[in-house]
């Protein structure tokens, strides 16, 4: 009941869970992409700053190293990765255009209030202060989720998976301090490739479709280059109105 | 019997130092901005003598207005008076912050509102209506937003009262409540666009198709316009104050001694003149809205302090 009774640092702990979870909401929000791309960021110093609290509080000093681990990948590579392919792929000012944006955002409020029901029957399982948070880890992982689903560009999609997997790092952290190191930094390991993979696959997606949008995939790169001369006009078999 | 009497005259004296200084701080605000947009800056003391100068010109009423048209003006500026006085400016604990509560500072405002836009559809014309209905549709997604940031500041300090609630904050010291983060910000976004201010509404331009506020009171002039421009400006420092005492109430007095009225009094005063600071650069930084972006705006303040009290359920509360 008493939250003025935790220790400032426990206190901290808290706040710091809650604005990153503030951050998903507005990666939800937020329709362009530099700023999508640093918000990731400064989730992922969130982040950071969490578990350098937790291991100051708990006295897991391996903790330091996840906390140094989470700070290189989530704040200073994958956002410059993804900054330097949308400079690449010059779609740095591009804005998508959302449809039905505060429905989304409500859409979002569900799912805290949902991941809030499914962890109260684990949170009293834990003896920790920041048990707590177990829920906000899971609206994290859920909100990341619902990025996926609702955007059609796939960076932003990208973004959402690797905000699924911070979700799934701070449940780690702030549920049984920490991962065994050799998973996490299995797990780092695993995001920094797939971001690596993701680049190609944009250069791909890019070269073959002439666009990131997902909505446009189910056309054939073939089909796209026939439409403007004239005979092309009347539909063709297999192609979709 | 005698501290009674003391404490009623120092909230009649509350009050009015309320609407006296509410267009100071309006002129200290246009002064910041003018400095900060490299503009020939206008004296503080400026919107005193606009006041006067509305106050003696004639009167010029429409052929068609109603009386609703005619006591528009006093019933807005009484609402705006009546919520000055539950606002706890220099110290808490004065009778008059008895008289309501949070929710119903909000139903005051409402009350103002409705009566200007009943106004600004009684008389008739295009821009009045086209006014009211927009200020309508501003006050309906603003007003829940407002009322559930009120509603997670209550959960914490277990009151709707104004002036018991900054007691109780004033005494709880620092405590890092994210409930209460969240809060200030959608309180902040709901304040900007109900004071009629960038990015919802621009308050020094008469530009036909983008005014919200300005549309409405465009048939009022003398009397009435220097009463409604008065009562906007009590608005606005209503808001700033009711986000200043409960957010940073180090300095309000709790007794009534002279000195800690006096620490009193200039605690609010610095604490008004850098949130004012805070108000012009926010104002500088962003450019006015279209109009149909502002419920997304609202949407996101509403957001804002439902999240304030899920974090306040979710974290803040079991532990």
């Amino acid at each position: 009941m008493e939250f003025a009774s935790l220790s400032l640092y426990n206190q901290a702990i808290i706040l710091f869970a809650a604005l990153a979870l503030f951050m998903s909401f507005i990666m939800l929000a937020q329709a362009r992409m530099m700023p999508l791309i640093f918000t990731f960021a400064w989730q992922g110093l969130l982040l950071t700053a969490v578990s350098v609290l937790v291991a100051i509080t708990s006295g897991h000093p391996e903790l330091h190293i996840s906390a140094a681990i989470t700070f290189c990948l989530k704040v200073v590579v994958i956002p410059w990765l993804l900054y330097r392919l949308s400079v690449k792929l010059n779609m740095q000012y591009d804005a998508e255009a959302m449809t039905h944006p505060t429905l989304l955002l409500l859409g979002g409020v569900a799912l805290v209030i949902f991941s809030y029901h499914v962890s109260q029957s684990i949170v009293h399982l834990s003896g920790l202060a920041t048990r707590n948070t177990i829920a906000v880890s899971m609206a994290i992982e859920l909100l990341g989720m619902l990025l996926m689903i609702a955007r059609k560009s796939a960076v932003a999609q990208v973004i959402g998976f690797m905000s699924m997997e911070s979700g799934i790092f701070f449940a780690a952290v702030v549920s049984t301090y920490g991962m065994p190191l050799i998973v996490e930094l299995g797990l780092a390991f695993d995001i920094l490739v797939a971001s690596i993979l993701f680049g190609v696959f944009f250069f791909h997606l890019k070269d073959s479709f002439g666009s990131l949008n997902v909505g446009q995939f189910n056309r054939l790169s073939e089909a796209n280059q026939t439409m403007p001369t004239a005979d092309a006009a009347e539909p063709r078999p297999g192609e979709h109105a | 019997m005698d501290s009674q009497l003391i404490a009623w005259i120092l909230a009649a004296a509350q009050g009015l130092l309320f609407i006296a200084a509410a267009p100071l701080l309006a002129g200290w605000l246009q002064r910041v901005k003018c400095h900060l947009q490299n503009r020939a800056a206008p004296s503080v003391w400026q919107p005193y003598r606009n006041l006067r100068k509305l106050m003696g010109k004639r009167m010029v009423l429409a052929e068609n207005a109603s009386w609703l048209f005619r006591a528009t003006p006093y019933i807005v500026f009484g609402a705006t008076l009546l919520a000055a006085a539950v606002v706890p400016l220099v110290a808490v604990h004065l009778p008059t912050a008895a008289i309501a509560d949070m929710i119903v500072l909000v139903a005051f405002f409402a009350l103002a509102r409705f009566f200007t836009a009943l106004a600004g559809l009684d008389i008739g014309t295009a821009f009045g209506g086209m006014g009211a209905s927009r200020e309508m549709m501003v006050a309906a997604l603003a007003e829940p937003a407002m009322l559930m940031a009120v509603f997670t500041l209550s959960m914490t300090a277990n009151t709707t009262n104004l002036s018991v609630a900054t007691e109780y904050l004033l005494h709880a010291g620092l405590v890092l409540r994210p409930s209460f983060l969240f809060a200030l910000l959608a309180l902040a976004m709901v304040a900007v666009a109900e004071s009629s201010r960038v990015p919802v509404d621009n308050p020094a331009t008469h530009l036909e198709l983008t005014m919200l506020h300005e549309a409405m009171i465009l048939e009022y002039g003398g009397r009435h316009l220097a009463l409604i421009e008065w009562a906007s400006q009590i608005k606005l420092m209503i808001y700033s104050v009711f986000i200043v005492d409960l957010y940073f109430p180090l300095g309000i007095a709790t007794d009534f001694s002279a000195a800690s009225l006096a620490i009193g009094v200039v605690a609010v005063t610095a604490k008004l003149m850098l949130l004012a600071v805070l108000l012009v650069v926010w104002e500088t930084v962003l450019a006015k809205m279209r109009l149909f972006r502002v419920p997304q705006f609202l949407g996101f303040a509403f957001m804002l302090s439902l999240l304030g009290m899920l974090t306040h359920v979710v974290l803040e509360t079991g532990i």
